[in-house]
């Protein structure tokens, strides 16, 4: 099958690669750039396991064709924690015990990252509906919840973190 | 520095960071050079005969390394052995049958193996899956269990008449006089429909050759790795030391992943034929089709009773859905086995028939044959209740076993190690104000609301034996090594073992490894299930501990100049009684241990193994209080409160219990409101995706409202008596309690799983059809 070319910015640094148009995003990411922090629960939309932020929306890169993010900026969960230094949502899931199996986890993370950019505010039914596309099989949701309002008041009080 | 004791405090857990940077390894995050991705041809058939198998255009085409049959693979033509369950084993006197990995000339349910393709690249094996041709010869199919024991149903297999694997019976007292002389008796059939297990990461397995054995190693989405290592070294004819098993992060298990399964066996056959990493990764889709299910059973119960709730007398007849090939049957008899729930009652007679269908197997799924009996207990006896006009909670503590009763032996079989049911009943109804809400029910229904509360009281086993083991290795520099035999893919153990280690050796949590999953790097042990990880496993550690800081006293003793007898450890340190500054902490003694120059009698070295093997098993208990209300108008069910107090034992890690918890009443809740695996009459599953298999968002479930009561286990040093599966056995019944109470003023008795929408909405309709003034 004939390959394409794409440039995607992807944690900050520039990558390239020849593609497959029916190659998912989820895919390039994880087997052709070995970023496996991004996981695969579903493979049809439904359960967010594959949640990385595209161009400042959090999509499902199991449902994105590598070839329709060419020239975009990617962050995956590997590109959240800067300098060593945990982001508040992941030190928010390690204080409240916002993980188990964490294979749900990366996914959650950057919906969540996505949540608090729209709205750093929000109240037990907003973060639930938020993460509607996110799903987890094993903390019933309650620490997820905690987790964030944790985040979301961590990320309150500190200093604006520039983008 | 404070000294703080670490179990029983709320930490936060080690294997956290790990986790939630994406720095760790799933099996699928493994790419070793060269590896070939396997994918399998699935039948599309619930029954057919065989006649050929083409695979000459998948063979031709670009990108294929090769595509194998049953018929090319000797050891994938042969039957696989019995898998090994939460209780070992297939059931016995089970007449049947087991299954080669590759089907070769007869097919009985639609997932079933037939070819493999292993390709340079995931998609490339996907296409030319499409390009194998099976030549089927259909056969009739039965897919219900009622259907499945009539005479005349389809056959599976020709030597099991009627499908019926086998019957399994258990009856004790005068059941026959106490229905005869019963004030009254209440009779209700019940569906306890299939589910899917759906942990997140789904199954993958990746063999390669191992030049250090001549073998292989294997990583696998397991939660039982030395049992997959005994499978697969069997099946290829190794011994179990040129076979490595690595159950790397595994992202949930839920019983699903105890057995082994023939993509093992395929993937390991392959890796040898082929003398390259293989590896396969499960699609969701097919573990819909081929990761086996649980629950499925239709049950008809029956109690006889006096008027003021005793209960004299309990009748069941079940079927229970095995599928087409269980790897482990023993599922429906433990459902039996717990029939007596936190009953007294004495009179019992239970018959449950093992029936093959052609469907997926069933097997483990959170529970376990637990769930099943709590459900038919606890919702029999508010048929009950409602039948006598008495409370719920009075006709559960009428005929609960007294706390002076244990160890109690139930008539259903086992015997339980300790309990008081009182104790979670009391603390839930306080919490949940039961009066007060009985009351605003009672308000609301004046006004045409349906508010349903809903309670349950009720036991599990845990703790299963045969035995489980750890290695404690302190390290010269005074760090700790531990490796376990069983296997945590989510329950924490590093951090609840380290919270151990930590007090009985005086060393910071930091300052240990927990080293899981691994049959190359762990000792025998029989894997995390049936909430025996912390029971037995923790148990083993305790065990192990106690050797080292035999050791480590002697040693202290030799330093301090003292007598081994005056040692004594206090506050993380090894110190001389009486003398508060007479002491050495384990980095000392590590040092000397580790220095060549101890006496014979001490030795050198510090490291010890040991296995626990429990002397029986354990029983958590626990009561639940659950709010609801139903909309008339739409059927749907609001969850308004869950009120949830478990007895698991002694607590090491509060945190995690919690979770353990959470997570468990939403499985529950999803059996009793939203999941079902729906086959069609033909056999083709329904609920293939995530799209039709209902899996609770965060918006289906509240805030859970939990606490604790804490009944200590005498069968193992912990006191500990699990928590994983707790959960979800009570929430299952509370939930429909709710609703069906919710429902009472309809005249509705009971309702089947999973009760959504349009199932309470008909209910209701045909209620009105019948009385059509009884709702207004
Ligand atoms: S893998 Fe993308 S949503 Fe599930
Ligand atoms: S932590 Fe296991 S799926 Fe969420």
């Amino acid at each position: 099958m004939a390959t394409h070319p794409i440039t995607l910015t992807v944690n900050g640094s520039q990558r390239q690669g020849q593609v497959e148009p029916r190659r998912l995003l989820v895919h390039y990411l994880r087997d052709e750039l070995g970023l496996t922090g991004t996981h695969i629960g579903c493979e049809t939309s439904q359960c967010g396991a594959c949640t990385v932020i595209l161009n400042g929306q959090a999509v499902k890169s199991c449902t994105v064709f590598a070839v329709q993010a060419d020239g975009g900026q990617v962050m995956t969960i590997e590109g959240l924690a800067q300098d060593g230094q945990l982001h508040p949502i992941q030190e928010g899931f390690w204080e409240e015990h916002g993980l188990q199996c964490g294979f749900c986890t990366p996914g959650m993370i950057l919906s969540t990252y996505d949540l608090l950019l729209k709205n750093p505010d929000p109240s037990e039914q907003e973060i639930r509906h938020a993460l509607h596309g996110n799903l987890c099989r094993c903390t019933g949701y309650q620490h997820i919840v905690k987790s964030v309002q944790y985040a979301a008041n961590k990320m309150k009080g500190a200093p604006a973190v520039a983008d | 520095m404070v000294y703080m004791r670490q179990v029983g405090a709320r930490v936060k857990r080690k294997e956290d960071p790990r986790l939630i940077t994406g720095s760790s390894n799933y099996v699928d995050d493994f790419n070793p050079r060269g590896v070939g991705h396997l994918g399998i041809l699935r039948s599309v058939y619930a029954h057919a005969k065989i006649n050929g198998i083409d695979t000459s255009a998948a063979k031709a085409h670009p990108g294929v390394i090769a595509v194998f049959t049953g018929a090319d693979v000797p050891e994938l033509d042969r039957p696989m052995p019995h898998g090994e369950g939460e209780t070992a084993g297939g059931q016995k006197g089970m007449v049947g049958i087991v299954t080669a990995p590759l089907a070769t000339d007869r097919v009985r349910h639609v997932g079933q193996a037939i070819a493999a393709v292993v390709a340079e690249d995931r998609y490339i094996a996907r296409d030319a899956l499409d390009l194998i041709v099976v030549d089927y010869e259909p056969l009739d199919a039965v897919i219900d269990i009622e259907e499945a024991v009539k005479d005349g149903a389809p056959q599976l297999y020709d030597e099991v008449p009627n499908n019926t694997a086998y019957t399994w019976t258990r009856k004790r007292g005068e059941v026959d006089a106490a229905f005869a002389e019963a004030e009254v008796t209440v009779t209700q059939r019940m569906n306890n429909q299939r589910l899917a297990a759906i942990s997140l990461e789904t199954r993958g397995v990746l063999a390669q050759p191992d030049p250090l054995s001549g073998g292989l190693t294997v990583y696998t989405s397991t939660q039982n790795p030395h049992s997959v290592r005994a499978e697969i070294a069997r099946t290829l004819g190794l011994s179990e030391i040129e076979i490595r098993v690595v159950a790397p992060e595994v992202g949930g298990g839920f019983g699903a992943k105890i057995s082994s399964y023939p993509e093992e066996m395929i993937v390991a056959a392959l890796a040898r034929k082929l003398n390259r990493p293989v590896k396969w990764i499960e699609t969701r889709s097919e573990h819909l089709l081929a990761t086996h299910h649980g629950r499925g059973q239709i049950n008809e119960i029956s109690l006889a009773a006096k008027r003021d709730g005793t209960i004299t007398g309990l009748r069941m007849r079940c079927l229970a859905d095995l599928g087409a090939y269980p790897r482990d049957a023993s599922v429906p008899p433990l459902t039996g086995m717990l029939m007596s729930g936190v009953y007294g009652y004495q009179n019992v007679d239970i018959e449950i028939r093992g029936v093959y269908t052609n469907t997926m197997a069933t097997g483990a799924y959170r529970g376990a044959g637990r769930p099943e009996a709590a459900y038919y207990v606890e919702r029999i006896m508010d048929v009950l209740a409602a039948e006598l006009g008495i409370d719920p909670v009075e006709v559960r503590r009428k005929n609960f076993i007294p706390p002076d009763a244990f160890p109690y032996k139930t008539p259903t079989g086992p015997t339980y190690d300790s309990g008081d049911y009182n104790k979670p009943l009391d603390k839930a109804l306080a919490a949940a104000d039961y009066q007060g809400q009985r009351a605003e029910q009672r308000q609301l229904r004046a006004q045409g609301r349906y508010r349903g509360i809903g309670v349950v009281t009720f036991t599990e086993i845990c703790g299963f034996g045969p035995f489980d083991s750890a290695s404690v290795r302190v390290e010269p520099s005074g760090k700790v090594t531990v490796a376990t035999g069983i296997s945590p893919h989510g329950q924490g153990q590093e951090t609840t073992f380290a919270q151990m280690v930590a007090d009985e050796l005086g060393v910071s949590m930091d300052d240990v490894i927990v080293v899981h999953g691994d049959t190359a790097r762990t000792p025998a042990g029989k894997g995390t299930m049936g909430s025996r990880g912390l029971v037995v496993g923790g148990s083993a550690l305790f065990k192990t501990l106690g050797q080292i800081k035999e050791k480590a006293t002697k040693i202290a003793a030799h330093l301090l100049e003292a007598s081994p007898e005056d040692i004594e450890f206090r506050e993380g340190k090894f110190g001389v009684k009486g003398a508060p500054d007479r002491t050495k902490t384990l980095v000392d003694i590590a040092a000397a241990a580790y220095s060549g120059s101890l006496p014979d009698e001490i030795g050198t070295g510090l490291e010890a193994t040991d296995f626990f093997a429990p002397p029986g098993t354990t029983f958590p208990f626990g009561a639940d209080v659950v709010t609801v209300e139903v909309n008339p108008e739409t059927g749907e069910v609001a969850l308004l409160r869950y009120v949830a107090i478990d007895d698991c034992g002694r607590v090491i890690s509060p945190l995690l219990v919690d979770g353990q918890v959470h997570g468990g009443l939403t499985q529950g809740i999803a059996q009793a409101l939203f999941e079902e695996v729906v086959y069609d009459e033909q056999g083709q599953l329904v609920t293939g995706t995530l799209m039709d298999y209902a899996v609770p968002k965060p918006e289906y479930v509240p805030m859970f409202e939990n606490d604790r009561t804490e009944t200590p286990s005498p069968h193992n040093p912990l006191g500990a008596k699990g928590i994983g599966e707790l959960a979800t056995i009570g929430s299952t019944p509370a939930v429909v309690n709710a609703v069906v109470d919710a429902l009472a003023p309809f005249g509705i008795r009971h309702l089947d799983m999973p009760l959504r929408p349009q199932r309470i909405w008909q209910a209701i309709q045909d209620a009105q059809a019948k009385a059509p003034a009884a709702a207004d």
